[in-house]
Formats: structure tokens, C-alpha cells, sequence
């Protein structure tokens, strides 16, 4: 990847985490801390990975996402709107009364939404089961889901990954965003889940780790994903909850917290005084 | 009445999915680990390169059809009525009720007649679960000729359907050759205005011994069949409710939740004098025992429709 592509990753990853602050502090509540830490990563999906295009946003063959991790819709909002699949101010409504955008992911409201989710371990299958159909159906299209490491501690995950792995799913890709926090504290207080790539591996995934706000490693890590053959792909990456925002990284306090008017203007403060540097380099 | 042929429902729905799959390339069939029992293995060996196997993980298997279909396949997903209904409940409710995601389940084993596996496994709470579940369809078919209907019916149908089909042989009473049927319709099986017997899935034959029963001590019995437990021929009941003023719903399921409470509501919101009595499973657990003898300990008999119409 140039430094140009990634400076421009970098421009827009800023303003996906713009979004989350503007949507979560328009709609008093949802979920900024793990919404930034995936930021990059929606990023990266839906600007340099994903096969998909806005004006036809139901296309049969296109790739599919599937949040798993439903709870940070504001960051999926956030990358969808800036990729064109709705309007910017659409982000304002989160969480309205009338707003096609749910709280949590909903596939028949929002536009580029590929599975309604929001409780946790589900997408995970759905996501499998949608790699499965594509290889009967005979299509290329790839399947990507998102899963959080506290959601990890559903059983129902490990069901899936069983799923994908017997039927060699290699049409699919689990990442794990793995920033440690989850709503009652540190995941490894709450539930330890101990090596996730090990455990993955033993469940018969090729696994990568990368650090989750690095382009290159989300390169490097999903073209290996594309020559892995005959079996699942997963990606653990390392992030910091809550990143961009120096108030809520790493704070398990801004797991589900919307920022009132004071910490809506510092949170942008930031972000814009990050988004000139890029743009000044 | 005289003797007739008998199957389980559970068998005409493997012999359907086989039928069916032969037309329609679009539809899958997911199970978990119970092929032989729920039938699909009928399908498996006809078409086992759409037969998908899950293993014993009935919640995972159930947000896999909801992307298969999402894909747009039309997946019927298998397991027993207690694991399908049960302990799936939430996966059926989020990720395919919600997203509205076109998803057959076809749940074996409903009710008591499961017989000797005892309590665990005699789901008599799935109406209850799957009607309460927004754009559910939930259709228990009363014999092999309708579970066949009720099976292209749902595939024809786009949106989510529960269908209840039973472990044990029952009497086929519908001529396959004149029998329509369609969601959201009950079925008038006999005449009569001194009591209407609304029933459901094995119950359906039972009221039509009970009605015979009656007939013979000069009461006219008008026996309804209601499939679709979901959406209920509100129209029929209302009918009924007007011109006998007196129905008893008979279905093997708990009395609270199933067809019963879904007559009773209609009638009572309806403002017709009408007075209900509910035959079905008394708010109580099963237990093992073999089939026959349990359904009539348990209430679920010709009897005991007769005994309930003339309480009323």
C-alpha cells in the first residue's frame, strides 16, 4: 500500500470516528468505545476489501459483512454513509423515533446492511451460513463478520466457527476485535477467553493477529486470507477501545455511553485537529 | 368409524421435502443429528448435496438458514419441536423473525406423543413460543395429507414458518386428492350449531371420534380443523362462536399460550356470547410412558372433548 492509500485510510478511518461521536451524542446513547476501536477496520473493509457498490447495494454477488458485534452500529453507520450507501446526515438520527438507523443493525431499514444483529453469537452463524449457501449457490462472493472479545464468550460463536470450519469455509473471514474491555470490566476479569488465536486455530482456522489499526497488517492479513484454501480465515486484532478520542481510550466507562454536549465538542476537537494534521502532511 | 390407513406426520414431512426438492433447486434442508427421526433423512438420500448437516448445535443452526436464505435459498431447518422451538427460540426470534428471513422450521416430536423419552422432550410450549414471534406462520398439520400440503404451502409462502409435525402414526383421514389447503384457513370437517370442537394437529381426529360420540346422544358437533394455529381463521371461529355459542378447542399443547387462549381471545374481544372450554395439557410436565395410553392420561382424547362439550 502507498503512503498516499493509507494517508487517505487514515483521512477517512478519522471521520468514520467523527460519525460515531456525532450519531452517539445526536442520539444520547449507544456504543462509541467499541465502535472506535473497529473504526480502522470498517474502514479498511469498506474502502479497500469489501466487493460492494452503493448504487446497488442488493447486488446477489456482492460481498457480505455481517456485524456481529452488533451493539457498535454507529461505527458500521459511520463507514456505509461515508462510502455513499446513505446520507452523512442520516448519522444524526441514530437511535429516532422514524430513523432507518436501529440501534442495533437492522438489514431491512439501512441500506448496505447484510444481516440484522445485535444479540450476541449470532452473526457469527448467520455469517457462516451465508458462505455456505454462496459455495452450493456457486458464487465468489466472500463473507466477512465482525465479532467482539467479550461476544466470544457465547457458545454459540464456537458452533459457528465448528460450522466453518467442517464445511472448509474458506469463503469466510472472522475478525476479533480483541480490545480487551467489555461491559463489566477487562474481558480477562469478567471471562478470561485466554488465547483466541490458539483457540481459533485448534477449531481448524488459519488465524493471523495483526494490530487492528495498522492498513498494512489488514493487507497483508486479508490477502493471505483470499490464498488460504480449504479452511476458514480468522483475524485477531489487537486495538485500544475507545481510539481517537483521548477520554475514552481504553475505558470500560464508554462502553455503551453516549458524550454530552461538553465531551461531544472535546471528542471533536480532537478528531479534527487529527483530521488537519493528515491532511497538512 | 372405521379403520384407516395411519402415518406420521413426521414421515409425510421427510417424504414432502424429497417430493418438493425435486422441483424447487432453491430448496436446503439443515439438521442436527436427528435425520432418522425428523424425517429429513428422506430428503438426504434423494438430495444429499443440499442436505447440510450441523451437528447437535440447534441455535447455530438456525442463524445458518437465516444467511442461507438471506443468500436466497429457502432452507428448511429440522430438529425436535423442544430444541427447534426451545432452546432456539432466540435465534428464531432475532435473526429470522426479526429480519423477517425466509425460514421453514420443521419441528418433529411436538407434544406428549413423543411417548417414552418423557418430559424432556414433549415440547407442548411451541405455539406458545413461535406464535408470540411477529410474521410467524405456525401451521400443525392433522395428518400425513395435510403435513404434505403444509409443506408446499410454506415453501410457496415467503417469510418464516413453524411447522409441528408428530412422532406417532395417526390415521390419515384427508383424500389426497380433493384436499386444498391454505395458511390462515380452518377446515369445516362436520356440520353441526349445539357445539363447535376447534382442534389442531393428532386432536383433530379425536374430535371427529368425539363428534361421532355426541351424535350418537343426539348433539350435532361441528369439528374444525385449525392448522394454522398462526394466522388463526378468525372469520371460522367468529362463525362458530354465532351459530353454536359453545366451543371446545382441543390441541397437544399447554393450555396456556396455543390454540386455546389464541379462540379465546377472539371470542372475548369479539363481544358473541360464547362460552370456551379448552382441552389440551393442564399448566403440568409429561413424563415416558408409550404414546397411546399417555395422550389419554394426559386429557388428550375423544373422551374427554365429549366430556368438556357437555360441561358446557
Amino acid at each position: 500500500m502507498t503512503e498516499l492509500e493509507k494517508k487517505d485510510l487514515a483521512v477517512k478511518a478519522t471521520k468514520v470516528r467523527m460519525g460515531i461521536i456525532e450519531g452517539t451524542h445526536a442520539a444520547k446513547a449507544g456504543h462509541p468505545g467499541g465502535s472506535l476501536s473497529a473504526a480502522d477496520m470498517f474502514t479498511y473493509l469498506y474502502f479497500k476489501e469489501l466487493r460492494v457498490d452503493p448504487a446497488d447495494p442488493k447486488n446477489p454477488d456482492r460481498d457480505r459483512f455481517v456485524l456481529s458485534k452488533g451493539h457498535t452500529a454507529p461505527g458500521l453507520y459511520a463507514a456505509l454513509a461515508l462510502r455513499g450507501f446513505f446520507p452523512w446526515e442520516d448519522l444524526l438520527t441514530l437511535r429516532q423515533i422514524g430513523s432507518h438507523l436501529q440501534g442495533h443493525p437492522n438489514m431491512n431499514l439501512t441500506p448496505g446492511v447484510d444481516m440484522s444483529t445485535g444479540s450476541l453469537g449470532q452473526g457469527v452463524s448467520c455469517a457462516a451460513g451465508m458462505a455456505k449457501a454462496a459455495k452450493y449457490m456457486g458464487k465468489t462472493c466472500r463473507v466477512y463478520t465482525l465479532l467482539g472479545d467479550g461476544e466470544i464468550e457465547e457458545g454459540e460463536v464456537w458452533e459457528a466457527f465448528m460450522f466453518a470450519a467442517h464445511y472448509k469455509l474458506d469463503n469466510f473471514v472472522a475478525i476479533v476485535d480483541k480490545n480487551g474491555l467489555q461491559i463489566d470490566g477487562p474481558t480477562k476479569d469478567v471471562m478470561d477467553s485466554g488465547d483466541i488465536a490458539a483457540k481459533m486455530r485448534a477449531f481448524g482456522f488459519e488465524v493471523m493477529e495483526i494490530n487492528g489499526h495498522d492498513f498494512d497488517e489488514m493487507e497483508a492479513a486479508f490477502q493471505k486470507a483470499k490464498e488460504t484454501k480449504g479452511k476458514p480465515f480468522g483475524i485477531v486484532m489487537h486495538t485500544v477501545k475507545g481510539t481517537g478520542v483521548s477520554y475514552m481510550t481504553n475505558s470500560v466507562e464508554w462502553h455503551g455511553k453516549a458524550p454530552n454536549d461538553a465531551e461531544y465538542e472535546i471528542a471533536m476537537g480532537e478528531l479534527n485537529a487529527h483530521l488537519a494534521e493528515l491532511e497538512a502532511k | 368409524m372405521s379403520e384407516v390407513k395411519k402415518m406420521a406426520t413426521r414421515d409425510a414431512y421427510g417424504q414432502a421435502l424429497a417430493k418438493l426438492g425435486a422441483e424447487k433447486t432453491d430448496l436446503v434442508v439443515f439438521e442436527a443429528d436427528l435425520a432418522a427421526a425428523t424425517k429429513t433423512g428422506v430428503f438426504r438420500k434423494a438430495f444429499p448435496e443440499r442436505h447440510f448437516e450441523c451437528g447437535i448445535a440447534e441455535g447455530n443452526m438456525m442463524a445458518v438458514a437465516a444467511g442461507a436464505a438471506s443468500m436466497g435459498l429457502v432452507p428448511f431447518a429440522s430438529s425436535f419441536a423442544m430444541f427447534a422451538a426451545g432452546r432456539a427460540f432466540e435465534q428464531v426470534r432475532n435473526s429470522i423473525g426479526y429480519p423477517h428471513l425466509n425460514v421453514k422450521i420443521g419441528a418433529t416430536h411436538g407434544g406428549i406423543s413423543v411417548g417414552e423419552d418423557g418430559a424432556s422432550h414433549q415440547c407442548c410450549e411451541d405455539f406458545a413460543l413461535m406464535r408470540s414471534i411477529p410474521g410467524m406462520v405456525v401451521l400443525c398439520p392433522s395428518d400425513a395429507v395435510e403435513a404434505e400440503a403444509a409443506v408446499r404451502a410454506a415453501y410457496e409462502h415467503v417469510g418464516p414458518v413453524y411447522l409441528r409435525f408428530g412422532r406417532l402414526a395417526i390415521p390419515v383421514f384427508h383424500d389426497e386428492n380433493k384436499f386444498k389447503f391454505e395458511i390462515g384457513k380452518g377446515e369445516t370437517l362436520t356440520e353441526g350449531t349445539d357445539v363447535a370442537i376447534i382442534a389442531t394437529g393428532l386432536m383433530v381426529y379425536e374430535a371427529l371420534e368425539a363428534a361421532e360420540a355426541l351424535k350418537a346422544e343426539g348433539v350435532q358437533a361441528r369439528v374444525i380443523n385449525m392448522c394454522s394455529v398462526k394466522p388463526l381463521d378468525e372469520a371460522l371461529v367468529l362463525k362458530a362462536a354465532r351459530e353454536c355459542g359453545r366451543i371446545v378447542t382441543a390441541e397437544e399443547h399447554s393450555i396456556i399460550g396455543g390454540l386455546g387462549e389464541a379462540v379465546c381471545a377472539v371470542v372475548a374481544e369479539s363481544g358473541v356470547p360464547c362460552k370456551v372450554k379448552r382441552v389440551g395439557v393442564n399448566d403440568e410436565f409429561g413424563h415416558s410412558g408409550p404414546a397411546v395410553p399417555l395422550l389419554k392420561q394426559f386429557g388428550l382424547s375423544a373422551e374427554n372433548i365429549c366430556k368438556a362439550a357437555k360441561e358446557l
